[in-house]
């Protein structure tokens, strides 16, 4: 089972995070906080999982990251879950996100942290596994979008049009987020 | 309207969206709190207007603040509001905001429970997967048992993206209201072969988790899951499978065995890193299950050394950085488990391990660490602390380093010095320990150093002399850095060895000066305390020394000595150092005054401090037992000093006597006085003497040993003489142990004495397979224990927390649904408020209303069952206080099938095909599937090519008659079982004697009864509601014979989930010539269907050969489209006799309609309640005038094959019971009266099955006639 997904940047910044059981808010940011001062404090050429902190349960639970440019993405899991397994789920979302945004970067996330969610949905649920299928998961959300442009239709129109006009004075949106290059082992892996 | 619509979207136009409050919040990064409870305010205005876009766009804003930290739990009924949209979009952003701030005790959710339902059966299939993603977050009991069964249906939907929700969810379900296990499991385990991969992959999933709290419910399905694991190419699948079974090996060795083979091809093939690890975790995991001998168990193990070996070497070149570094680490871990039970393949790739150690990550070389840890043995042990030892002079970090100083010492202490052949090796270890700066580990430093001092007394004298030195060079390791760590501990081993062995000291007086001098003030008090008793045992020594030998001068100046200094310690701040010192400055003024007067103290003297020690074990205070009448309450008058002396010693001798006397205590000691050098020359002193693991009476042991007499000659130690360097002040170098081993050389002829010795005492050195010898004896007692204390007796303690939720899942799915376990349906609430609650209460006394279920008996069942129907009332209650007054009639309530079964009784039928549950098969069939799984050899003579549907216990031994002892037999617990199938497997022997026997004589196609009585079980099923004790006969019958080849059949009703009769047709040759290409043609008939592998074709070939003699068996399942007629199959049989003349053989194959009935599922409530409650519409009966057979006779006919089961038998009289496939009744009663005359009523809710039934049972009872 997965306890927890959080994604959040250099700097802690949480951009995403979910949760399988409850914490009130106060708690998730203490997790956070704690998962952050965890992971951010490894060099990147260390082991990437550790024990979970002691608030998310301890010893019982393991933290696997990947660090991408800016972001970490940290999978908080029990016992029944393979580490490597969730390395590679890792890779999965992140490369759903980057098909999904175009060469997804941080501001993709900041912004659009819904789709995220709604993402993340196709591939995690109530903490197990869904899909690890990408072309399933990618078509599962383009079915869900088209839904949603249907509904919005003309009526719709305005508004995207003032957001368009409101999103003018945004700064060039930086691609940050570099996707390494899938090392030849991963890239075998067919789920 | 129109215009107040547009009106509202203009001004929704201006309204904040998500991307205007987050780049809000992005522009006011210094006042951001005060910008987000603006928003906050805004949003609460846009929460209280109508458009619903509106509210929307709030809850999206809502859920970014939740991430940030923001309580937003205040807008629950908000969020429901969105979560109602008609409108996907907005749907979705209800559903997401209530998973992200929702939980299980929300108190909102009650008003979500039929908005969800209305959208998980929406036709939206996207509306449903976003309530089913929703719900698996914030899922809470009242919501899983309200709407287990609306998930249930969806797992038959035609999308599989919904199946492979809902079987998730189940997951989320089942935790939440576990009574829904039960009755959803068989749908659960259909998905498992679900035509998506997707879907079977979630099942897999949902069971594993379940499986891993509670492995053995789930062992019966490893057969599905190993089929799983040959056939699937879903990684993620396999890793989920691998990992599992590694769960559930443990439980069932043989399981194990036939993992290992697809197990290993994965390694081989498998390009994946995550399988393949999970793989070889697995084997290992295995492998540790199956202690016992495996011929290609090596080959296995070594596969997995090199795999890892490679996994971990090639980590750091083909990966990224970060995965290599999980891999390396991961091996790690793997490889520590191999060597857990292989420590020797694990110890050839030490160098791997020792490179590990230079990782730059800190996990990397603790992982390795804990491996070296057990990678020691005699022959390594030097070098891997000597290679540990640089490495902790070059490691930086002080925790790293004490990590490395603890596991070295830990290396070398584990199991009573097991590895450690050289003591004074391992004291020069100590030592150069000593020196490490800032380290936290003094104390364990200093208990090593005593530990060994103590116990092995061949190196005591060495010690001794480095204690000397330390205490020597007490500055050099109580620095200016000493504040901070505890190293100083090791002055307290080296001021306690040195005194408490002050006769083996070179230069008493020189270390006493030493004690003396520096900063011993600056020592931590209790040290200080033990510097000043031990000052009193070397003045003790000093003095008696140089009274021998008229030393006067020496006595002197060691008074004068102590005198001068000990007021320093008499003014301590410590209490205890001062009371010692005061003490001790009292005993040497008076020792002073005695010698003015000429008068010998010091034997007196050297008296107060003699006294053998004996070491201690660890848990031998908790153990003492508490005295009679002792109380610890009652206040004790007497001072407390002498009492408690008088106790203690008598306690102690109790202690030693009883300690000495049992064999667990090996006392090793060494007693070479003069006098008993004398007696060792009486044979059997000698032996007992020389042997160290001769447990000495306590009469031997207690006499205080004279420490001047200890002969250094007995000692088996190099002469001191080598050792002389060690006393010039610095440290020993270890180097010398390692690269000269001079000590060896000197002491060869030594050794070879004591291998003379060894060969007449023989345990000590035959024990140790290594060439290495150990140069000394430890003692290894575990230590002094009360009378009747075991050493190890630690409760086991289950480590599930109390409110784990899978505490309630541990659920025997194996065992056939009640009738009230159903998951709760849907029905007018109306109806069931129009009830009188004795009516509800007559409802629950009779719960049987259900007629298709078997009741289940257990005394713990029943007990469930009360809880449960008394939670439902409960729960009605609480439901009728929620809805009272509440006009609506529709208003859906849920309700236990009790009530619904005493509603209506249409419901309970309905109810169960909704649920999909058909009674589940006879318990046991699972296991005995997994038996005879597990138990099929792979080249065995079953057809392959057979569907196996069932393999009761009949087919693991091909050659054993069919025996109804299977089906009958009641399941207890799993051990029990287990002894129970290895009796089987005994019995089996002793009948595949008897049936080739019986081959020779039998004759008629039934067989002879006698020969089954021996075999044949009782049904046992349940004592409680059944005294009878019927005996179920096999229902063989002849199928076909020629010359060559006799067949011969017996049919099953497997009901339940699979409805199929299963024919189990037995070939025999007969002849003198071997058989083979046997093919069995049989066509359908328009009701039976045969379940064939290849639906286009009739044939079934069966792909072995009999030997002349030989018998073997196939199974055939049918399903049957009517079970109320009998039907017949025509069929051909053709085969090759000798491998030329081929022949044919005509078949026909009965099915009257008793072999659609199974009894399996009688019982005496269902029986009674059957019959109470009028739904067995048809009657029917026939007598028998003068029936040739005896009552038992006729019953044993009448059960015959287990179609029918006694439910009770009274003197003549006997009620039976049989189940159709289709789920018919049949009730009979047989009556025999006097003249034996047999009537046989029957009651059925089927009538042309029950007259059909009838007819059959005449017959054949006629047939006699």
């Amino acid at each position: 089972m997965i306890k927890a997904i959080l994604v959040f940047n250099n700097h802690g910044k949480p951009r995403l995070t979910k949760f399988y059981q409850y914490f009130n808010e106060e708690m998730q940011q203490q997790i956070i906080k704690e998962t952050f001062q965890l992971v951010s404090k490894r060099d990147d050429n260390v082991c990437n999982f550790l024990e979970g902190g002691s608030l998310i349960g301890g010893a019982d639970y393991k933290l696997i990251y990947r660090h991408y440019a800016t972001l970490y993405f940290v999978f908080c899991v029990d016992s029944s879950e393979s580490e490597l397994g969730i390395l590679d789920l890792i890779q999965v979302f992140v490369e759903t996100l980057d098909k999904c945004f175009e060469n997804v970067c941080e501001l993709d996330l900041i912004f659009h942290v819904d789709k995220v969610h709604y993402i993340l949905n196709e591939l995690v649920m109530g903490g197990m596994v869904l899909e690890t299928n990408m072309t399933e998961i990618i078509t599962r959300i383009e079915d869900q979008n088209k839904l949603e442009k249907q509904e919005a239709g003309l009526a719709a129109a305005p508004a995207r049009a003032v957001s368009a006009v409101k999103s003018m004075n945004l700064p060039q949106q930086i691609k940050d987020i570099k996707l390494p290059d899938l090392p030849a082992a991963i890239k075998d892996l067919k789920f | 309207m129109a215009l107040r619509k547009v009106k509202g979207n203009l001004e929704r136009m201006f309204d904040k969206n998500l991307t205007d409050l987050v780049r809000g919040i992005r522009n006011n990064k210094e006042t951001e709190s005060k910008y987000i409870s603006q928003c906050m305010e805004e949003i609460k205005t846009e929460l209280r207007q109508d458009n619903l876009a509106v509210k929307a766009n709030a809850v999206a804003k809502l859920t970014y603040l939740q991430m940030l930290g923001y309580d937003i739990s205040w807008a629950g009924f908000n969020i429901i509001e969105v979560m109602s949209s008609p409108k996907f979009t907005y749907k979705r952003i209800g559903y997401l905001s209530a998973s992200q701030c929702f939980h299980q005790d929300t108190e909102v959710l009650m008003l979500t429970t039929n908005m969800i339902r209305k959208d998980l059966n929406s036709h939206n299939m996207y509306d449903s997967g976003t309530a089913l993603t929703g719900l698996a977050c914030f899922i809470s009991g009242d919501l899983a048992r309200d709407l287990a069964n609306d998930v249930m249906t969806l797992l038959t939907s035609t999308k599989p993206y919904l199946r492979k929700k809902a079987v998730l969810l189940l997951y989320k379900v089942f935790l939440k209201f576990p009574e829904a296990l039960r009755p959803a499991f068989p749908r659960l385990k259909e998905k498992l072969e679900d035509p998506d991969p997707g879907v079977q992959s979630a099942a897999v999933n949902v069971i594993c988790e379940l499986a891993r709290k509670n492995p053995k419910n789930y062992l019966s399905l490893a057969p599905v899951f190993f089929k799983l694991m040959t056939s699937s190419t879903n990684n993620w699948m396999l890793i989920k499978i691998i990992k599992l079974f590694g769960a559930l090996t443990p439980l069932e060795p043989r399981l194990g065995k036939k993992l290992i083979e697809p197990l290993t091809n994965l390694i081989h093939s498998t390009s994946a890193m995550s399988l393949l690890y999970e793989c070889i975790n697995t084997v290992i995991a295995v492998l540790i299950s199956i202690s016992s001998g495996m011929p290609n168990h090596n080959a296995s193990i070594q596969l997995c050394v090199q795999k890892l070996r490679i996994l971990i070497e090639d980590s750091d070149q083909n990966l990224q950085a970060q995965t290599g570094k999980v891999v390396k680490y991961l091996g790690l871990l793997a490889m520590s488990k191999i060597l857990k039970t292989h420590p020797k393949s694990v110890q050839a790739h030490k160098d791997l391990v020792l490179q590990c150690l230079d990782d730059k990550d800190e996990s990397i070389r603790l992982r390795a660490l804990d491996l070296l840890y057990g990678m020691v043995t005699k022959k390594t042990v030097m070098e891997i602390v000597r290679r540990l030892m640089t490495h902790m002079d070059r490691a930086e970090g002080t925790m790293y380093r004490d990590e490395l100083l603890q596991k070295i010492i830990l290396i070398c202490s584990q199991n009573n010095f097991q590895y450690i052949t050289n003591f004074e090796w391992y004291i020069s270890v100590l030592v150069e320990l000593c020196r490490m700066e800032g380290t936290q580990h003094g104390g364990l430093i200093a208990s090593q150093l005593m530990d060994v001092a103590i116990r092995v007394v061949a190196v005591r004298e060495f010690t001794v002399g480095q204690m000397a030195l330390l205490l020597d060079n007490a500055h050099v390791i109580v620095g200016p850095a000493a504040a901070r760590s505890s190293i100083a501990e090791v002055l307290y081993a080296a001021a306690w060895i040195c005194g408490e062995f002050s006769q083996l000291l070179a230069n008493p007086k020189a270390t006493l000066e030493s004690m003396v001098r520096g900063k011993v003030v600056s020592l931590p008090g209790h040290i200080q305390a033990i510097y000043v008793h031990n000052m009193l045992k070397l003045y003790a020594h000093i003095i008696a020394t140089a009274e021998e030998e008229d030393d006067s001068e020496m006595i002197e100046e060691v008074t004068t000595l102590l005198l001068e200094r000990l007021p320093v310690f008499v003014s301590s701040g410590d209490l205890e150092v001062q009371e010692r010192a005061s003490c001790i400055v009292h005993v040497v003024t008076y020792v002073q005054k005695c010698h003015k007067n000429g008068d010998k103290v010091g034997v007196d003297l050297i008296h107060l401090m003699t006294g053998e020690l004996n070491p201690v074990a660890p848990k031998a205070q908790k153990k003492v037992p508490l005295p009679d009448g002792l109380d610890l309450d009652v206040w004790i008058n007497d001072p407390p000093s002498e009492s408690e002396e008088e106790e203690d010693d008598a306690f102690k001798k109790e202690i030693f006597v009883k300690a000495e006397s049992s064999s667990r205590h090996k006392k090793e000691k060494y007693e070479p006085s003069e006098e008993e050098l004398q007696k060792l020359r009486d044979a059997r002193r000698a032996e007992q003497a020389s042997n160290p693991y001769y447990v000495k009476s306590s009469a031997q042991t207690s006499p205080r040993p004279n420490h001047n007499s200890i002969q250094i000659d007995e000692i088996p130690v190099a002469a001191i003489d080598l050792n002389v360097s060690l006393k010039i002040p610095g440290m020993t170098s270890l180097d010398k142990y390692q690269l000269v081993d001079g000590w060896q050389d000197g002491s060869k002829k030594r050794h070879k004495k004591q291998k003379k010795r060894s060969k007449r005492k023989g345990p000590l050195t035959s024990s140790s397979d290594e060439e290495i010898r150990q140069a000394h004896v430890v003692n290894t007692d575990v230590g002094e224990m009360p009378e009747g204390a075991h050493f190890s007796d630690d409760n086991e303690v289950d480590d599930r927390p109390e409110d784990d939720p899978h505490r309630a899942l541990d659920i025997d799915l194996d065992e056939p649904l009640a009738p009230n376990e159903v998951l709760p349906t849907r029905t007018h609430y109306e109806v069931h408020s129009q009830k009188t609650p004795e009516e509800s209460n007559e409802a629950n006394l009779q719960p049987s209303q259900t007629p298709t279920k078997k009741k289940s008996k257990n005394k713990k069942d029943k007990k469930e069952k009360k809880e449960k129907t008394k939670k439902v009332k409960k729960e009605q209650k609480k439901v009728k206080k929620k809805f009272t007054g509440n006009e609506e009639n529709l208003i859906l309530d849920l309700m236990d099938s009790v009530k619904v079964a005493a509603i209506s009784d249409e419901t309970p039928v309905a109810a169960n095909h909704i649920n999909g549950i058909t009674d589940a098969k006879n318990k046991e069939k699972p296991t005995d599937d997994l038996d005879f799984w597990l138990s099929k050899d792979d080249s065995s003579s079953q057809a392959p090519s057979e569907p196996i549907v069932d393999g009761t216990e009949r087919t693991a031994s091909p050659s054993s008659y069919p025996s109804g002892r299977d089906e009958s037999k009641s399941k207890k617990t799993k051990t029990k079982k287990e002894k129970k199938a290895k009796k089987e497997k005994g019995k089996d022997k002793s009948e595949k004697k008897k049936s080739r026997k019986r081959e020779k004589v039998e004759d008629s196609s039934i067989r002879n009864r006698e020969e089954y009585e021996e075999t044949n079980g009782t049904v046992t099923q349940d004592l409680e509601d059944k005294p009878v004790i019927p005996t179920v006969q096999p229902n063989n019958r002849l199928l076909a014979e020629d010359s060559f080849l006799r067949l011969d059949y017996s049919t099953a009703a497997m009901d339940g989930v699979m409805s199929e009769v299963l024919v189990c047709i037995k070939f025999t040759n007969h002849s003198s010539k071997s058989i083979s290409k046997l093919q069995l043609m049989l066509p359908d008939s328009s009701a039976l269907k045969m379940i064939r592998n290849d639906p286009q074709s009739e044939l079934v070939n069966l792909p072995w050969t009999l030997d002349p003699g030989e018998s073997k068996e196939s199974q055939l399942s049918f399903t049957a489209e009517d079970d109320t007629i009998p039907d017949k199959l025509r069929g051909s049989l053709s085969y090759i006799q000798d491998g030329t003349s081929s022949s044919d053989l005509s078949l026909r194959l009965e099915f009257p309609v008793t072999t659609f009935l199974s009894g399996k599922t009688a019982s005496r409530a269902t029986f009674t309640d059957l019959l109470s409650s009028g739904q067995l519409s048809a009657r029917s009966s026939f007598t028998i005038p003068e029936c040739p057979w005896s009552f038992p006779e006729v019953l044993e006919e009448v059960t015959r094959g287990g179609s029918l089961a006694v439910v009770e038998s009274v003197d003549q009289t006997a009620s039976l019971y049989g189940r159709s496939l289709h789920g018919h009744h049949v009730c009979l009663l047989v009556k025999y009266q006097a003249s034996s005359r047999l009537t046989v009523d029957g009651k059925s809710t089927e009538g042309i099955l029950l007259s059909n039934a009838l007819d059959h049972l005449k017959t054949v009872l006629m047939q006699k006639q």
